[in-house]
């Protein structure tokens, strides 16, 4: 089966457009490594996010530890604005079955209490495992469970979609 | 009883012998080599084709841990161990609990040994009353009660004037005694070569001088005093020099190297592993192959097992808690061939070096199977490899540094006195 | 002979040494540190990622120092901590230290912290302990301590951020520092070019130019042009043998002042594992001065512990 991945640029300006009306001075957007943060950092500068881009690798959140040991590259976590009382934007790439949202919200909560959170996704291909739901979506997209989805970026920037083994 | 042991390899180097010839034994003795005697009928015969037969073999140190620390091992084990391993005479050290110090405990044992009669049991009486190095020894009456020499095993002698003391005393009656070159105080906390591997271990270190100083020091008593003494486990390459000097100079020494010493270096101490550590420390590989050459050149007279079977437990510890020695009576053949092979040199070589050489160290009349003499002889199978396994020891430690290792050399039988204590099933 | 420290799948086990650990590994866990010193600085210092293990700390030595900074970077790792200072319970009772860890591995421990006198005891423990377990050293005897040797290349690469140009010069008693050979096995496999160790000869060990150094006896030439000074702690104990003569006479001719300091380069780190002797190995205006890192040390050292402790535990 050959699955026809959609065009990122196009999906990221959808996004754009979706966010938009919800952004206030006060907004701040999080990306979460690796491929929500490619995601992050074009919809910071399209949205023109007054706050700085704050960016999570929550390796240390992950649900999967006991069976997969810690990832051999862990990048640090970096939230440089007061989490407390914030509307936050959580922003990734795919969302799947929701536990690397999950570790992202207990991640953002040992920062201080948000005033809320909502998330954007580039891709839902469904498959969900615990409650979490996108506000925010590109496109809606049915993946076999045996493929990996993830957004690259290429060195001039373009964003894309691939399947990783 | 009559034992014809027929188409060996007969290797006595006591009477220079390497050929084929039978061996006919009868009333405990050697009755004939090569040609049968008339009327000679045996009870039994030992089929050797194939394997070696030489005398039995002598070990000049083995510790059989009675009196006193029998959860280590006890006579009856060890003395079996001597058996599967070809060695029907050895000495004994006095670091027994209590030592070796007076003519009643060494009766005992040797009584203990005889009633058990797997092997002839030699005791080495202590140097010192309770080896506390202040007081000698009635060291006469403990040579009436059958000590062979005198020494202080492992235990230091720190006191100068008493070992001077001991030397007069000792060529006063011409014992020989036998003594482990270690400057005490060099040597204090040490539990390993003072080199490299200590270093990096983070090992409290003996340098080599410390056997080098000690050398030095019994040599010049030895000018002194007249006295012969027998140095044990030599473990450097300057200490062979010195030796060879002594040697070339005359003075009544001799010398042997335990089996670990000529095969194993400080870098098998790998991970803090503790049946490497034994008295003295593994050196480094080029004293190592100096023991190798002085046993080539006879500097060294003699191989010796320095069997010393430890409990588990005293192993399962931190590498300078735990105990040191290595059980060694049934490595003592595979060990000296496994040199042999290695050297390029005839098998008499290294048969020489743990019977006829240790032999002539104890002072006894064996390791040799001249007709009429006592009949102790080892038959083995020189070609036969196998790796070391803890079941297969007899002793009671399995304490060695060669389990899982390949040895050559297995033990088919064992007699003393004509009589066979030991044969090797057919496993 | 696999190394000990290593499982079948080739990762590691237990941390019991730094020789012979490949460059990448090291690497990964002072990247991991990263991020974890990150976490420290947050409002809530804590992760999930050991939730539900056990860690034991088997202090046979006591050292109320490492044993908290194992504790907290445990507990920052939300895992349940046991201290044991066995030096004063089982021991003493004859126990034997293969008893006391099977006694703990039935209280179904996850990871052991050992420290211990006697150098090889962790390495004993690991080779005994069932396979799920892993075993931390964090000291044994003169041996190693690998822990502190990775916080002291986090901190040089923290300030210096390229090894392989680097001047390194150890001082004092090498002789009996698991520091300094932990430190000296990581900076050579970092690939640190310029490695020397600095002392009197009774506390320089034998053969100490196997281990990649350059021995010099005299301070002065020894601290030229270095980037990086590492002071050890002269125990006071060595004063009474015979070692040394006095603590005066080690610091006049050892011990690190502004004026041995000027002779380094002028960006030149001061580190120094803790706790410190001052006026015997190092002079309060340098310990206290602008070129000391020794507490940063201490911050970084709890989040290698953590980095260590998570990738252990996720082996």
């Amino acid at each position: 089966m050959t699955i026809v991945l959609p065009d990122p640029e196009a999906l990221c300006e959808e996004l754009v457009q979706q966010l938009r009306p919800h952004v206030t001075p006060d907004t701040a957007l999080v990306g979460i490594h690796t491929g929500g943060v490619y995601l992050a950092e074009r919809l910071h500068a399209a949205l023109g996010v007054a706050v700085p881009l704050g960016v999570l690798d929550i390796s240390f959140y992950r649900d999967d530890f006991d069976k997969t040991g810690l990832h051999p590259q862990i990048k640090p976590s970096k939230i440089p604005f007061e989490v407390a009382g914030r509307h936050i934007i959580l922003v990734d790439d795919v969302l799947y079955t929701g536990r690397t949202v999950r570790g992202a919200m207990h991640e953002l909560f040992d920062y201080g209490r948000p005033a809320s959170i909502s998330l954007a996704v580039l891709i839902d291909r469904g498959g969900r495992e615990l409650p979490v739901a996108a506000q925010f979506i590109g496109a809606r997209l049915e993946v076999p469970s045996d493929h990996m989805l993830v957004l690259d970026r290429y060195e001039n920037g373009k964003l894309r979609l691939k399947f990783d083994a | 009883m009559k034992i014809h042991i027929k188409n060996g390899r007969l290797i006595d180097p006591g009477n220079d012998i390497d050929a084929q010839a039978d061996l006919y034994v009868a009333a405990g003795k050697i009755a004939a080599v090569g040609t049968e005697p008339r009327g000679f009928s045996a009870n039994r015969t030992i089929n050797a084709t194939g394997l070696v037969v030489c005398p039995g073999l002598i070990d000049l140190s083995a510790r059989l841990r009675e009196p006193g620390l029998e959860y280590k091992a006890t006579l009856e084990s060890e003395l079996l161990a001597a058996a599967a391993g070809g060695v029907t005479s050895l000495a004994c050290p006095p670091d027994t609990e209590p030592p070796l110090d007076e003519p009643g405990l060494v009766e005992m044992l040797k009584h203990r040994a005889k009633t058990l009669n797997l092997a002839h049991v030699y005791p080495i009486g202590a140097l010192t009353v309770g080896l506390a190095g202040e007081q000698l020894t009635e060291m006469a009456e403990l040579r009436d009660a059958g000590c062979v020499g005198f020494s202080h095993a492992d235990v230091p002698l720190l006191d100068s004037q008493v070992l001077w003391r001991a030397l007069q005393y000792a060529s006063t009656f011409g014992f020989c005694v036998w003594l482990r070159p270690q400057d005490a105080y060099l040597s204090k906390d040490g539990v390993a070569h003072d080199g490299e591997v200590a270093t990096r271990l983070g090992l409290a270190g003996i340098p080599a001088f410390a056997e080098t100083i000690a050398i030095a020091t019994i040599v010049e008593l030895m000018r002194a005093t007249g006295a012969r003494v027998h140095l044990c486990r030599l473990s450097t390459r300057d200490g062979v020099e010195m030796v060879r000097a002594a040697k070339r100079d005359g003075l009544p020494i001799s010398c042997d190297v335990g089996i670990h010493h000529a095969h194993l270096s400080e870098m098998d101490l790998a991970y803090f592993d503790a049946h490497c550590y034994l008295k003295p420390p593994l050196r480094s590989a080029r004293d190592r192959d100096a023991l190798r050459q002085g046993l080539m050149d006879g500097t060294i007279d003699a191989f010796c097992s320095d069997h010393a079977p430890v409990d588990e437990d005293s192993k399962l510890l931190p590498f300078a808690e735990s105990e040191a020695g290595a059980t060694g009576l049934e490595l003592l053949l595979p060990l000296a061939l496994k040199w042999a092979m290695e050297m390029k040199v005839p098998l008499s070589k290294a048969i020489a070096r743990i019977t006829r050489e240790p032999a002539r160290i104890l002072g006894v009349d064996a390791g040799h199977l001249s007709v009429g003499h006592t009949a102790d002889i080892c038959v083995f199978d020189a070609e036969h490899y196998a790796k070391l396994s803890a079941t297969a020891l007899k002793s009671q430690g399995k304490n060695t540094p060669f389990l899982g290792i390949d040895l050559p050399g297995k033990v088919r039988y064992t007699l003393l006195q004509g009589q066979v204590v030991y044969e090797a099933g057919n496993a | 002979m696999r190394n000990p420290q290593l499982n079948e799948k080739g990762e590691l086990q237990h941390l019991l040494t730094i020789e012979g650990l490949p460059r990448e590994t090291i690497t990964h866990i002072l990247d991991t540190a990263t991020s974890f010193v990150g976490v420290t600085a947050r409002e809530v210092k804590k992760v999930p990622l050991l939730r539900g293990k056990s860690v034991f700390n088997l202090f046979f030595e006591n050292s109320t120092r490492t044993r908290t900074t194992f504790e907290i970077a445990a507990k920052r790792l939300s895992a349940d901590v046991i201290n044991l200072n066995i030096a004063v319970s089982s021991h003493a009772k004859g126990e034997t230290l293969l008893d006391t860890v099977d006694n703990l591995s039935a209280m179904h421990a996850d990871m052991f912290v050992v420290r211990h006198a006697e150098s090889g005891a962790p390495h004993l423990i690991a080779s005994h302990v069932a396979s799920h377990l892993h075993v931390v050293n964090a000291g044994d005897g003169r041996h190693a301590h690998p822990t502190q040797g990775l916080l002291d290349l986090y901190t040089i690469r923290h300030f210096k951020k390229d090894f392989t140009r680097l001047s390194v010069a150890i001082v004092g008693d090498v002789l009996h520092s698991r520091v300094a050979r932990s430190l000296i096995h990581a900076l050579t496999i970092m690939g640190t070019p310029d490695l020397r160790v600095i002392g009197p000869m009774t506390l320089i060990p034998a053969g100490a130019e196997k281990l990649g150094v350059k021995v010099y006896y005299d301070l002065a030439q020894g601290l030229r042009d270095v980037d990086v000074v590492v002071m050890l702690r002269l125990q006071s104990e060595r004063m009474r043998g015979a070692l040394l003569p006095s603590a005066q006479e080690f610091f006049k001719y050892y011990g690190l002042t502004p004026e041995k300091l000027a002779l380094a380069k002028p960006d030149a780190i001061v580190m120094h594992p803790g706790p410190l002797n001052r006026g015997v190995e190092i002079d309060s205006a340098v310990a206290d001065g602008s070129h000391a890192v020794i507490l940063s040390q201490v911050t970084f050292g709890i989040a290698v512990r953590m980095a260590v402790m998570s990738i252990l535990a996720g082996n």
